[in-house]
């Protein structure tokens, strides 16, 4: 076999900490080595031509590439060799970046290393075999599971473009976080009228399934071919029957039902409909406070109705959905800000969250968009913002900026003073962070024209003192420390993930940070895209994200989706496990371990065998350390060429570099 | 059996909070809880001590606990908050190899450091409980309203101190509601009263305890109560000098909660001293008997 090297500089980024030149010229010493060099950027056009180049000029078979993570460039290189002839499974790569250069100075060590692992990687390409990928068909509907402005931007972009979308919100209707807001930044336009018409064309788009009041229970399948599984979650009423009427509201004797849309401001009747321009407009009983349903008694809504809709004998329903991809916007949780203490832990009244504040000051809120204490009535004079209450607090866990909390705090002092011009808004800053377009205009509009009075420094204590609060904090320009009387005030809290999201994590196969947010492929140049093929992200799932960045990030999952989708085949990865039907001995232990249900029992000649779905296999190689007979084997990674790796790395006889 | 703690008066145990000490030991001797005072106890250093020197402020409580690691008890208790941050600081401090070294150099002996230090609420509310302590009430408090205050250090910093909120305690709050009080919300429950600069610089005191007397009328107590010797001696041996500070006519009789419960299960005068309290509490206990003359 003749084979290939190429040492990769990188720039400065392995030249710097590896003596690449001696990487190359200890390679050329090793058995089937046929040719080796190094050179600045393999990567780079030039790069890539020298390897062409050299693969025509001394007929290789082979070529390794000693540079970066195979994650960054094993594709680009896969295709170099394979335009110069090659089969693109004969090709290695041995990672002298991050695994050599990145983590240690010793440029003596490092090198040492470096050939270590050039000379595994040659190893286990002469033992490499050509491989060929196979063609399947994809199923060109995709699901988008959560309904706030990320999810429809993306399902309607979709749908737009010609596919067929299921949308899945877990709430009774479309909208999120966004619905819930009075105005929005740095425009102050209103949100639910800027929404509202996108939430319409959801319902009424023809490629759009709507599911409200529905989670994802599960998920099989690969890129193409998901099949999901939805839990459609029971609301009592026929959603076919109800015309979203509202008589059942008006009549429901039992009106202490939370109220969930207006965050617990107020309360609503058990049967309801969450807010006016709900999407779809349903209703739905909520079964914890239904005196029929509890107790046994009433039944009120089900003789009013003029379409005999409700069911109270209602469960909940699922529904099987087979799509080729899945966009997943399934938003942020706010801070529960019981957890300060200091704030009063959810003790006093007066003291409410900001999103709680939204629902004051919106016309469609419980007060009708007039401000007023929750305790009283009242309304306020002194208005108090706190920022920061979850953010950028190491002590309670939560040490990542929320992004939002600055801008919509500014807005709301604006808006209090709109609504209320002869109150005073004090906020408590620790920093302005106000980067987007208009953003910082707009901050100082707020403190300029509007007259809020912006304090630098935490509030370490509120205390209620008669009928308002002290709120007693420092401010750092001044040096001193300050109190302010409130008789309202608004803590701006952050953002975290939403509950439940490290579960839907492991249904769909992603990774998700410290913190439960999704993690994007790459955080620069794959922003929407996770490890998974085929599922996508979009909104505050993935971080903390205002409007734009959402909306924009919906429209580029969408793009991505119909990219993937501009194909009628895909090419399956032939990376996968194989079955040696002579060594299979049947004992079935491969089908227990893995963890994609890949694995099937068949019969062979009276025998029963193991069989591999090709489609489905992810390549995890699970199963090849299961199985006592070494039947199944990995391709790419078969036992073979594994112990070639590990013969040569014994048999080095470098000096020792710890 | 009775559970045995090592007690550790404290300075002011002996002085001027002699009725915390002799009513904290009556409650602890009706409750069953046994007390030996730990012999040849020595100043726990106080404030002072910490503020110079680290390694030797540890080793004047570090030889306290070294003393009753002598004894056959399952820990050390103290009433006072001061006592225990120094003690518990002490001990924490002494879980680092290093540290514990040089302290032991200073005392020319080991010391353990195995046993654990509670404050004797700590105790009484977590191996006794409220609900035990109300089925032993021989005279309710039901009527007399309450401002329960704890002082910035019984709960603080919460890693050594590891008891109860150290935003919101609720310990002696519970306790007392076992007796049949009524419990005012309280804001400023974990305030700083002044503490020693009652001495240095008194107008700080006189601002800032009278914040404290000034809450504690806003939500219309009768009394305060508290577990701090110096916290208790600000609010009532001071009260007079506030009221002349700040143009307030304050009368806020300022109870240890230790006196409160001694009361509520029939300990005679002997034991509860409520005669040093310098605000007389004749006239919050004639309006609990009022108001429940009334409700009657």
């Amino acid at each position: 076999m003749k084979i290939g090297v190429f040492v990769c500089h990188c720039g400065s980024n392995i030249a710097g900490t590896v003596d690449v030149a001696r990487v190359a010229e200890e390679a050329r010493k090793l058995p089937d080595v046929a040719f080796a060099s190094d050179t600045m950027y393999a990567c780079s056009e030039p790069g890539q031509e020298g390897i062409i180049e050299a693969i025509r000029e001394h007929n290789l078979d082979g070529v390794v590439v000693a540079s970066c993570t195979p994650r960054m460039h094993e594709p680009t290189f896969r295709r170099t060799v394979e335009r110069a002839g090659l089969n693109r499974y004969m090709f290695e790569m041995a990672n002298i970046r991050e695994h050599v250069s990145w983590i240690g100075k010793d440029i003596e060590a490092n090198t040492g290393k470096a050939i270590d692992l050039v000379a595994m990687a040659v190893a286990k390409l002469t033992h490499d075999k050509r491989l060929t990928a196979k063609k399947f068909s994809i199923n060109k509907r995709v699901m988008v599971i959560g309904g706030g402005v990320a999810g429809i931007q993306a399902a309607l972009d979709c749908a737009d473009g010609g596919l067929e979308v299921v949308l899945v919100e877990k709430t009774p209707s479309i909208g999120g976080k966004m619905s819930k807001l009075d105005k929005t930044f740095p425009t102050i336009d209103c949100s639910s009228c800027i929404l509202g018409p996108k939430m319409v064309d959801v319902a009424q788009h023809p490629n759009i399934t709507l599911y409200a009041n529905a989670e994802v229970a599960g998920v099989q399948g690969y890129v193409g071919n998901f099949e999901v599984s939805v839990n459609r979650k029971a609301t009592y009423v026929d959603w076919e029957a109800c015309t979203g009427c509202g008589q059942c509201m008006e009549k429901c004797p039992s009106k202490k039902s939370r109220d969930v849309f207006n965050e617990d401001i107020g309360t609503t009747t058990a049967i309801n409909i969450p807010f006016p321009q709900a999407i779809p407009k349903k209703a739905s009983i909520n079964p914890e406070f239904c005196m029929k349903l509890t107790k046994g008694k009433c039944g009120v809504c089900e003789k009013i109705c003029p379409t005999k809709a409700i069911r109270f004998d209602q469960t909940d329903a699922e529904a099987v959905e087979n799509v080729g991809a899945i966009v997943v916007a399934t938003g942020f949780d706010l801070f529960d800000h019981t957890r300060y203490g200091e704030y009063g832990g959810g003790r006093y009244t007066d003291v409410i969250t900001s999103i709680q504040y939204e629902r004051l000051l919106s016309a469609s809120g419980p007060t009708g968009g007039h401000i007023k204490r929750p305790s009283d009535g009242k309304e306020p004079e002194n208005v108090v913002f706190i920022q920061c209450v979850g953010s950028r607090d190491k002590s309670i866990g939560r040490p990542y900026c929320s992004g939002f909390c600055c801008m919509y705090t500014a807005k709301q002092a604006i808006l209090t003073k709109d609504h209320l011009p002869e109150s005073q808004s004090y906020v408590f800053y620790m920093d302005i962070r106000a980067p987007g377009k208009l953003y910082d205009e707009f901050t100082r509009r707020a403190m300029e024209e509007y007259g809020a009075r912006y304090i630098r420094g935490r509030v370490s204590m509120i205390y209620p003192k008669g009928d308002r609060y002290v709120v007693r904090g420092a401010d750092t320009l001044m040096g001193a420390a300050v109190e302010v009387e409130a008789d309202l005030v608004v803590l701006a809290v952050g953002a975290e993930s939403a509950k439940g999201a490290p579960q839907l994590a492991e249904k769909l196969r992603i990774s998700y940070d410290t913190y439960g947010f999704y993690m994007e492929s790459h955080p620069k140049l794959r922003p929407v895209e996770t490890n998974t093929a085929g599922v996508y992200l979009a909104g505050a799932c993935q971080g903390p994200k205002d409007i734009p960045s959402s909306v924009g990030q919906g429209s580029a999952a969408a793009a991505k989706v119909l990219a993937l989708f501009s194909k009628d085949q895909l090419e399956s990865d032939p990376q996968i496990s194989e079955v040696d039907i002579k060594r299979c001995v049947g004992c079935g232990k491969c089908i227990e371990t893995c963890p994609f249900t890949a694995i099937e029992l068949t019969e062979f000649r009276g025998q029963p065998k193991a069989k591999v779905i090709e489609t489905v296999c992810q390549g995890c190689g699970n199963c090849t350390t299961t199985c006592p007979q070494g039947a199944i084997q990995l391709q790419h990674f078969t036992d073979n060429q594994i112990l070639a790796e590990v013969n040569v790395l014994c048999q080095q006889t470098l000096p020792n570099y710890g | 059996m009775s559970p045995t703690y090592a007690y550790y008066p404290g300075c002011s145990g002996l002085g001027t909070s002699a009725e915390y000490d002799r009513s904290t030991r009556a409650v602890c001797k009706t409750l069953g809880i046994e007390l030996v005072d730990i012999p040849d106890w020595s100043c726990c250093g106080s404030t002072p001590a910490h503020t110079v020197d680290h390694a030797l402020s540890c080793a004047l409580s570090a030889r306290n606990i070294g003393q009753a690691e002598k004894l056959d008890v399952e820990g050390i208790i103290t009433p006072c908050p001061s006592c225990l941050t120094n003690l518990k600081t002490a001990s924490h401090r002494m879980r680092n190899p290093e540290f514990k070294a040089r302290v032991e150099k200073l005392l020319d002996e080991p010391v353990e450091n195995r046993l654990p230090v509670m404050s004797v609420l700590q105790v009484l509310f977590e191996q006794v409980g409220p609900r035990r302590i109300a089925d032993r009430v021989t005279e309710s408090l039901s009527g007399l309203r309450l401002a329960p205050y704890y002082g910035c250090i019984m709960n603080r910093p919460p890693e050594i101190m590891d008891f109860d909120d150290c935003e919101n305690p609720i310990a002696m709050d519970r306790l007392m509601a076992a007796l049949g009080a009524d419990i005012a919300p309280f804001p400023l429950k974990v305030e700083c009263c002044g503490a020693s600069f009652g001495v240095a610089r008194k107008g700080m005191v006189m601002k800032l305890s009278g914040k404290l007397l000034d809450a504690a009328e806003d939500v219309r107590a009768d009394a305060m109560v508290t577990a701090c010797p110096l916290c208790q001696m600000n609010l009532d041996l001071r009260q007079k000098q506030i009221n002349a500070a700040n143009n307030a006519r304050h009368n806020m009789p300022v109870f240890y909660y230790t006196q409160l419960i001694g009361k509520a299960l029939g300990l005679g005068e002997d034991s509860l001293m409520l005669d040093n309290l310098i605000v007389r509490p004749v006239g919050a206990f004639r309006k609990m008997e009022e108001v429940r003359r009334s409700a009657s």
